[in-house]
């Protein structure tokens, strides 16, 4: 076993701190990317055109569902990434598979949950309040997606290549993305689906 | 769809350029074969990750961009030369005006400052290269794709036509059912994503790989400038991206984020594009800003006056463009309250804008005065300059707009602010760094000709726009009656535009006769300039600096210089590390490319299928563990000998 040293490994070389302080620059255009989603859905909320109101269609239970398995995947995902600093590829595999299935779950969920939704009559096309509302969805599923399809894909390149300095920054980043959509989904979870009950 | 619906029929001129367009490919695919040219361009250009050469490949794009929109430009000038004239229908003007916004912000201003900022920025910071080299170049090929996308719309089903802010409800499919629209929203998309890519890029660069000692406000100001510019870019670029994409979901997909009916709104629209669009104003005007700077110190023999008061007047200009997007539609319904915050706040933005006037004109004075071009294009910069500023200030007095809202007085105003605030720049910065990348000084004399050929013509152009904007003509009329009397005004501009367009023509005959002709025998600095991209050879080494510099203080090199410490010791020489070429960035472009294309024409299934390409090209980079190549020092010793002459 590998001793903790001071910078942690991803940390280890010049372009590996660049490419982190890139991705956090990265994540600040996505913070700005997500606001302005929400505001466009603040301004629609109310468009609803004679269409349905998201009280009168959304299943609670379910969205609790997608939240759980959202926030167990984060968690999963900081297990992993301990295993990593400990140099044990083999745990940090297992919590990463374990995250990938939770996130793979969560997308499960939400297409169950769209499908509904057309059930009752409200797709993309119905409102403002629809379209909005499916587009600020839609995009975080879309990044959910993504990253389930990346994190695959670090597997492999783990597995091919062990704990180095470079599959454990991608690693590193990978681990501030998901984490990062979870924070989104708190944000979704608030101001649409709680204010949608109080509305 | 039909053929005669996909290329564009009935028009004799298009028919034309449909023709030279598939002549020119021809003759251009027949001559770099003939030349056996391929394996050089692929090899040194199309892969390259060179910030140097990425940064030409923009400016030479860029500056086709500026023939285009300037075409456009021409155009609208002719039809509004004499009352009545008919060479361009309504429809056709429309498109014109168009295409002409777009292509002069997005395609002509962005690609040549970040161009010019690609060739500069990591030398002045004494980088071998940026951060992410070959990000870097993707974002190069994804502007360049999507300007090649937007510039077939003209000849390929038809050009977008309700203005480069595309406000709804004109903008949506019940005004605008053509395609033309969805050329706007994807090829904008696509341009973003790349634009986006290289502000974070340069951000990263210039936070992480500056030159040991060199810190914040030891940087020299283009430096400061474009990392401003980048952090504005990192700031407002998204808000495109999700504007363009509610724009698209609405014209394609039947969403109704902008259509009342169904509960949209059409001000969201107008809010997200100048909540992006305004900054945008200053992510084009602020690197000029940088160049200036540079520019007026160099040949003034002086430092910079004022250089702490420089940036704090930059970082505060950036801050508050982001608060000021509402006056652009101060008559569309805000209460008067808001139009009087707005108002104040763009106000404000002339306190800083003046501060830096005024330590320009604190710079030069006392100075020993250049009268090279590139000063020349600085010192014209200042008087065009504040025309275009003062006359911002009577625009933003909201009680005063509603007179000259949308009147050839904004028009008018713009083109005073962007022109001198870019296009001068740009030249400016065209003839000072021009032997930085090509080995030659443009020539000083034909150069004086483009100077006085582009500043009268600019001057004659868009000067009568300010009296017959005062005297009611809107923006955008494409025909006008004789009784209105401003046909002596338009006449006068309309030959104007001839005399700036010969301006531009010897610019290119400039280019031409200097690449013939030009002293190739010019040494490193042949300006006697003061920052750290002077220490390397003109045209520049691959690998930047054979030795990092070390920097104590603002203007390090023209310290050394004055102390005769310029030397390089033999010892320190060793290898370099290099970046490999890539291919993946063309290829992701071409395949962007070819997904947009099917998304415009609504040919979804094709679009999905080839989005396949897009994903197979991320994969390619993420398991792509090429670790570049050394340049043995022995090597760059033989290099830096060769220039330097001693060692
Ligand atoms: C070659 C010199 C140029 C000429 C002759 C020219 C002329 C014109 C004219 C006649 C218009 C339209 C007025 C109308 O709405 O009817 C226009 C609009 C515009 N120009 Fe230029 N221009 C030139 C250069 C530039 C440059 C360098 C830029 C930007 C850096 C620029 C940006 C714009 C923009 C954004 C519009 C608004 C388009 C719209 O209304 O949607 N132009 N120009
Ligand atoms: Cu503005």
């Amino acid at each position: 076993m590998a001793s903790q040293t001071s910078t942690p490994l991803e940390y280890s070389t010049h372009q590996n701190e660049m490419n982190i302080l890139g991705f956090w620059l990265f994540l600040g255009a996505e913070i700005v990317l997500f606001a302005t989603l929400f505001a466009g859905y603040f301004v629609l909320e109310g468009g609803t055109a004679d269409g349905p109101t998201l009280a009168e269609i959304f299943v609670l239970n379910d969205v609790l569902i997608e939240t759980f398995l959202l926030l167990t995947s984060s968690f999963t995902m900081g297990l992993a990434l301990h295993q990593m600093r400990h140099n044990n590829l083999k745990g940090m595999l297992i919590f990463t598979v374990i995250t990938l299935l939770l996130g793979a779950g969560f997308m499960y969920m939400e297409i169950n949950e769209f499908i509904h939704y057309v059930h009752e009559g409200a797709t993309l096309q119905t409102s403002a309040f629809t379209s909005a509302f499916f587009t600020l969805l839609g995009t975080h599923g879309a990044h959910v997606s993504f990253g389930i399809v990346w994190i695959t894909m670090l597997i492999i390149q783990l597995v091919q290549r062990g704990i180095t300095p470079v599959t454990s920054r991608k690693f590193f980043i990978a681990s501030l993305y998901w984490h990062f959509l979870d924070v989104v989904w708190i944000f979704i979870l608030t101001f649409v689906y709680l204010r949608g009950v109080l509305m | 769809m039909k053929l005669d619906e996909f290329f564009v029929t009935g028009d004799p001129i298009i028919f034309l350029s449909q023709i030279a367009i598939g002549l020119t490919i021809i003759g251009l695919v027949a001559l770099i074969s003939y030349l056996k040219k391929w394996k050089y361009l692929w090899q040194e250009w199309f892969t390259t990750v060179d910030h140097k050469k990425i940064g030409i490949m923009y400016i030479i794009a860029g500056v086709l961009m500026f023939f285009r929109g300037g075409v456009d430009g021409l155009m609208m000038r002719a039809q509004t030369s004499r009352p009545g004239l008919e060479l361009l229908d309504g429809q056709h003007y429309d498109e014109i005006f168009t295409t002409h916004g777009v292509v002069m912000i997005l395609f002509m201003a962005m690609p040549l400052l970040i161009g010019i900022m690609n060739v500069v920025l990591p030398l002045q910071i004494g980088a071998r290269d940026v951060a992410f080299p070959k990000l870097n170049a993707l974002s190069f090929w994804l502007f360049f794709g999507a300007a090649m996308l937007f510039n077939i719309s003209f000849v390929i089903g038809g050009s977008p036509d309700a203005g480069w802010t595309n406000y709804f409800p004109l903008a949506g499919v019940e005004f605008s059912p053509d395609i033309g629209n969805n050329f706007y929203a994807i090829a904008l998309q696509i341009a973003g994503i790349g634009t986006l890519a290289t502000g974070i890029n340069f951000i990263v660069t210039i936070l992480k790989m500056r030159a040991p000692g060199m810190t914040l406000m030891k940087m020299p100001m283009f430096t400061w400038t474009s990392l401003v510019t980048s952090v504005l870019i990192v700031a407002a670029f998204p808000i495109l991206t999700i504007a363009l994409l509610m724009m698209t979901l609405d014209r394609m997909f039947g969403a109704h984020f902008f259509t009342v009916a169904a509960g949209g709104d059409p001000m969201l629209w107008l809010n997200l594009f100048w909540l992006w669009g305004h900054p945008e104003v200053y992510i084009v005007v602020l690197p000029a800003f940088g160049m200036y700077s540079e520019i007026i110190a160099t040949f003034s023999r002086k430092n910079l006056f004022g250089y702490k008061t420089m940036v704090i007047s930059i970082v505060a200009i950036a801050f508050l463009s982001m608060l000021v997007w509402v006056h652009h539609f101060y008559t569309m319904g805000n209460s008067a309250a808001v139009n009087s915050v707005f108002s104040v706040t763009t106000m404000m933005i002339a306190i800083p804008t003046g501060v830096k006037i005024f330590n320009w004109l604190f710079t030069m004075r006392k100075g020993r005065i250049q009268f090279t071009n590139a000063m020349m294009w600085s010192l014209a910069f200042i008087p065009c300059f504040t025309i275009g500023g003062v006359t911002g200030v009577m625009l933003a007095m909201a009680a005063a707009d509603y007179q000259y809202h949308n009147t050839m007085f904004l028009v008018a105003h713009f083109h005073y602010v962007l022109i001198p605030g870019v296009v001068f720049a740009v030249f400016a910065g065209l003839y000072y760094w021009w032997p930085k990348m090509f080995g030659f000084t443009l020539n000083e004399r034909i150069g004086k000709w483009h100077f006085w050929l582009f500043v009268i013509g600019f001057n004659m152009t868009f000067m009568p726009m300010f009296f017959v904007g005062l005297d009611g003509m809107s923006r955008r009329m494409y025909t006008y009656s004789e009784s209105t009397g401003w046909a002596p005004y338009l006449g006068f501009s309309a030959i104007g535009s001839l005399v700036l367009a010969a301006g531009f023509a010897a610019l290119v005959y400039n280019i031409y006769w200097s690449f013939r002709y030009a002293s190739r025998d010019i040494g490193g600095d042949p300006w006697d300039a003061r920052t750290l991209e002077w220490d390397t050879a003109s045209p520049v080494q691959e690998y930047n600096f054979a030795v990092t510099p070390e920097v104590t203080e603002l203007d390090q090199f023209w310290k050394n210089k004055k102390e005769g410490k310029n030397k390089l010791k033999k010892e320190e020489i060793k290898d370099i590390h290099m970046p490999s070429n890539s291919g993946i960035p063309i290829i992701m472009s071409v395949a962007f490319g070819i997904v947009g294309f099917f998304l415009i024409f609504e040919w979804f299934t094709l679009a999905a299928i080839f989005s396949i390409a897009i994903i197979a090209g991320l994969i390619a980079s993420s398991f792509d563990y090429d670790d570049g190549y050394h340049i043995p020092a022995k090597k760059v010793l033989e290099t830096e000998r060769k220039w330097r002459g001693d060692l």
